[in-house]
């Protein structure tokens, strides 16, 4: 039920979307995001667009968790809690 | 697949699990309320790569689990008009009623179909003007807003065959009666996707009342991970706030128009939790402009009262009370194939993932 996934438009028309999860295509409605276009990146929820996912959002999480893997092998510190994640 | 795999990354996991372990000065408790966050933590073997004073608890997050059995029993019930279509999410085919599930009233003949949305619902009422399609609306502000847009979509087009039996809920009351029945946690794993419609500012009253960390957390291993992490250092610097962890899905004042068509066909009401209880303002209700496609005052059906079960304990469980392997009944008389209790039904349910993934440890 709680289950949303990451989906590729390929196709809009109207309040629809012809999306792709790994392969698979659906049809989504698309009422509740803006200015989606082919190739843009949705979360895929019951049969409805919830959000448009957000490539920088993606990158910048990606970067700590990099940082926290090469801190992993020595003795310094990363994270959230050092001003470097947890944008709220 | 983007913005899943990336996530997947085994040294980034193995980074935080190091990270964890190093930061640990003491025990902790975090618990989630999401379904998929249950699923996700067992799936991934995440209390695995946890110290052993990391606790994780799984609260009331999976929809069908807190549905009543009342509400199956009126499903039920409905399905035995012969003019009457129930639509369904696949969740749902399987929970026990008080004397039979939906999939068991299909099997003697019921007109019970499985949707993957509530638009596929209004396109089989659409499909078939002679037939009243009830489509059966369960679950969390991730679901909401497309049963209110289909609703709304069948009122513009004059689609006079297709209800609703509604059974939403909202989350932030089922975290807050946890907290005030005394639950000894340190924060909450907050529900990603719930976030993403509400707002990680919904859970903004949790550090400021209560004095708990949340980080709101997305559902891949090295998200997870990272969220006990930002959870563990907020109770070490004694600084309780909302993180947002799934910042690539969640913002702090979440999806407005989304909002914006909930409010438009629900308002808040009290509603039953299945083992928890009558909650303030823990329901949704239709709106009465949209009263017309209300099943429950269209079709009013009288059921009894169920009895409840005394000896399933999903309701302890549901509460982060007991762990599954508690309850009497646990992998002997309930298993997934033969569920007693909805803990035992979904896919998202404590029960199911512990019996799935751990049980056998």
């Amino acid at each position: 039920m709680c289950l949303s996934l990451p989906a590729r438009v390929l196709k809009v028309e109207g309040d629809m979307a012809e999306v792709s999860v790994g392969g698979a295509v659906f049809r989504a409605g698309i009422q509740m995001v803006e200015d989606l276009r082919p190739g843009d990146y949705i979360l895929l929820h019951a049969g409805f667009a919830i959000a448009k996912m957000k490539e920088d959002e993606a990158l910048e999480t990606l970067r700590l968790l990099n940082e926290i893997e090469a801190s992993g092998s020595g003795t310094g510190k990363a994270g959230p809690g050092d001003d470097t994640g947890g944008r709220a | 697949m983007k913005y899943v795999d990336e996530y997947r990354n085994e040294r980034h996991v193995a980074g935080l699990a190091e990270m964890i372990k190093r930061e640990v000065t003491r025990e902790y408790s975090f618990m989630e309320v999401c379904g998929g966050h249950t699923a996700a933590i067992h799936r991934f073997g995440i209390p695995s790569l946890l110290p052993g004073e990391v606790k994780l608890l799984s609260g009331p997050g999976c929809p069908v689990c807190v549905t009543p059995a009342r509400y199956i029993d009126t499903l039920v019930a409905l399905a035995s008009h012969m003019d009457i279509t129930i639509a369904l999410f696949g969740d749902l085919i399987r929970v026990p009623g008080t004397l039979i599930s939906p999939g068991e009233a299909k099997a003697s003949g019921a007109d019970i179909r499985i949707v993957l949305s509530a638009h596929e619902a209004l396109d089989l009422a659409r499909s078939d003007p002679q037939r009243k399609v009830v489509f059966a609306a369960i679950g969390f502000e991730t679901t909401a807003p497309g049963t209110a847009l289909t609703l709304m979509q069948a009122e513009k087009d004059l689609v006079r065959n297709f209800y609703v039996l509604n059974a939403h809920k909202v989350m932030p009351p089922a975290m807050e009666m946890i907290l005030r029945q005394g639950a000894r946690i340190d924060g909450f794993i907050c529900p990603g996707h719930v976030a993403v419609i509400t707002g990680a500012a919904a859970f903004d009253f949790i550090p400021q009342n209560y004095g708990l960390a949340c980080a709101v957390t997305g559902f891949e291993p090295a998200d997870i991970m990272l969220a006990v992490l930002m959870l563990i250092r907020q109770v070490n610097l004694g600084k309780p706030r909302v993180e947002i962890e799934y910042a690539r899905a969640v913002s702090a004042g979440g999806n407005t128009m989304a909002g914006r068509y909930m409010r438009e066909v629900f308002e808040p009401e009290d509603a039953e939790w299945r083992g928890l209880g009558i909650l303030e303002s823990g329901g949704l209700k239709i709106r009465e402009c949209y009263r017309r496609f209300d099943a429950g005052i269209v079709f009013p059906v009288d059921i009894p009262e169920p009895e409840a079960d005394i000896t399933c304990i999903c309701g302890d469980i549901l509460r982060g009370v007991s762990k599954p392997s508690d309850c009497p009944l646990f992998a002997s008389a309930c298993t997934p194939d033969h569920p007693q209790g909805a803990c035992m039904v979904s896919a998202e349910g404590s029960c199911h993932s512990f019996f799935k993934y751990c049980c056998h440890e």
